[in-house]
């Protein structure tokens, strides 16, 4: 039979020797082995205290973008919901009127926009329809809840804090992704 | 100060002896659970429990504060009495064992000489081997009471295996005996510290042989047949709740920690500081000395129990069987015979 790998070892079918049928020798090295374990790096990672990072390509909950005057960018195109393959996403869209102008970039917004997480596979191609730049995935994940109803996130959950009013934080909300996209370029 | 024909003084010294050593072993039962779970967990390239207190300390704490505010149940078929009572023996068996174990040497406070031994009997150790045989009545009362087949399979086998391996344990202990030519423990413990040796070095075997039979009589890994939670659910306490679940889970801690204490004793020179005579020191130091020498011997010990139950499976039933009888009682046997040879040639009798 041709061997896949070269790792596989014969099972060793001798009959027992008699320092092995006492087995006292064959316990005294598994206990060594669990010794050695005991003393080993531990690969626990303490979890609130400390986190385990992220991978740089880590798709997370959506964010809503804003441009640099704090406009949402979101024109409500429909083409994220339309790519999304768990139809997670929907949107209803409304006219900017006059006086608006400092709330939304182009003509059109999107009043109401929710994405279901309990739908959503997190799989980006929302981000990749986007052409305006107005959606993107962040580096974290929906946390846990007690209702279905609390999973459907609206405007008011992702939408990224105001860079001309709240600048700190935006800075936080933005930062990580920033430096991974400089790192990588 | 003697009323009734009594010294007072000297029941007040042992009760108060009583209630140190109780609570040191309720307190020592309490952090070898905690104990466990750490080694496991370490063992295991893990942490083990670290949440509760700082490294996890107050763990057997909160572990205590839930089995109480559990809810109790006694299933309705089970005989009410019995079931209760169960768990009560398994507790009174295993706390009863500490009475004979000499916790170090005499000393002299306020005038008074204070044996720290609750009782210094001429049979010490039959004494032990007496409760240790009842103990198995707690997991039999639990295990019938609970009127469960699982249950009463596993107190069964809890039964056939603690009076299969005290056969072996007895005559292990026997050609140590013949060494020692006493039966009391204090007794037993001066000897290795007078003399050169500890008593592990004239009986190798012997204390190979009583320290399998005690992890069998301690229902630890690998001989935990009788909680074989893969093929009884949880054994001889499965329809246990609350406290009394409790209660069973801490005899076994209990237990072994007196039998480590026990095999401190008898083969490891108890109290005996090694390289430090004892002789030169005064009271209280020799005291305190004395206490971290047993204790680091016991504490080493129940590590060992620890570190074999997290690295062997479980036996199967008649391996185990056949280890006691084909293996260990055999072994024991010559033991016994070359001992007696020995000592009838040497003369070394005491």
């Amino acid at each position: 039979m041709q061997l896949l790998t070269q790792r596989a070892k014969p099972v060793d079918r001798r009959p027992m020797n008699w320092i092995e049928k006492i087995y006292l020798w064959n316990i005294f090295k598994g206990m060594l082995i669990t010794l050695k374990h005991f003393f080993k790096k531990k690969v626990t990672i303490k979890y609130p205290e400390v986190k385990r990072p992220f991978s740089p390509v880590f798709r997370g909950l959506q964010v809503l973008n804003r441009d640099e005057e704090g406009r949402e960018r979101c024109t409500a195109c429909g083409l994220c919901a339309v790519a999304c393959p768990a139809e997670a996403i929907t949107m209803e869209a409304a006219e900017r009127l006059p006086g608006e102008e400092h709330l939304y970039r182009e003509e059109k917004y999107a009043a109401k926009y929710e994405i279901n997480m309990l739908r959503c596979i997190f799989c980006g191609l929302c981000e990749e329809a986007c052409p305006k730049d107005a959606v993107y995935l962040s580096e974290t994940f929906a946390p846990a809840n007690y209702s279905r109803k609390n999973f459907i996130y609206g405007k008011h959950d992702m939408l990224i804090p105001d860079p001309v009013t709240h600048p700190e934080e935006y800075a936080v909300a933005r930062g990580l992704r920033e430096q991974t996209t400089k790192s990588q370029s | 100060m003697t009323v009734l024909a009594l010294d007072w003084s000297f029941a007040i010294e042992k009760l108060v002896l009583i209630a140190i050593v109780i609570t040191v072993s309720l307190v020592v039962a309490m952090y070898a659970t905690y104990a466990e779970r750490k080694v496991a967990g370490f063992m295991q390239d893990r942490l083990g429990p670290n949440r509760a207190g700082p490294f996890g300390l107050l763990q057997p704490l909160a572990d205590g504060l839930k089995l109480f505010f559990k809810e109790e149940v006694i299933p309705t078929n089970s005989s009410r009495f019995l079931f209760i009572l169960g768990p009560c023996l398994a507790m009174l068996t295993a706390m009863m064992t500490s009475a004979v174990i000499p916790w170090g040497g005499k000393v002299e406070l306020g005038g008074r000489i204070v044996d720290l031994q609750i009782a210094d009997i001429n049979i010490g150790i039959l004494y032990v081997f007496g409760v240790v045989s009842l103990g198995v009545y707690g997991i039999m009362i639990g295990g019938w009471a609970s009127n469960n087949k699982f249950s009463l399979m596993a107190a069964l086998r809890g039964a056939s295996q603690a009076i299969s391996y005290e056969l072996a344990m007895g005559l292990a202990l026997i050609a140590l005996l013949m060494l020692t030519g006493s039966l009391s423990l204090r007794t037993i413990t001066e000897q290795q510290i007078q003399g050169n040796w500890w008593n592990i070095v004239y009986q190798p075997l012997g204390f190979l042989l009583f320290f399998i039979c005690s992890l069998a009589e301690c229902n630890r890994a690998p001989f935990d047949l009788p909680e074989a939670e893969s093929e009884l659910n949880m054994g001889y306490h499965q329809e246990y709740s609350s406290m009394k679940l409790g209660f069973f889970l801490f005899s076994e801690y209990i237990n072994m920690f007196i039998s480590c204490t026990i095999i401190a004793t008898l083969f490891f020179g108890g109290y005996d500081m090694p390289f430090v005579d004892e002789a030169n020191l005064s009271g209280i130091s020799a005291l305190i000395v004395g206490l971290v020498a047993l204790f680091g011997k016991t504490f080493i010990l129940i590590f060992i129990f620890m570190w074999i139950r997290w690295t062997l499976p479980r036996f199967r039933y008649d391996q185990l069987m056949n280890l006691g009888w084909k293996g260990l009682i055999p072994l024991a046997l010559i033991n016994m015979v070359i001992t007696g040879a020995i000592v009838l040639y040497t003369m070394k009798a005491h």
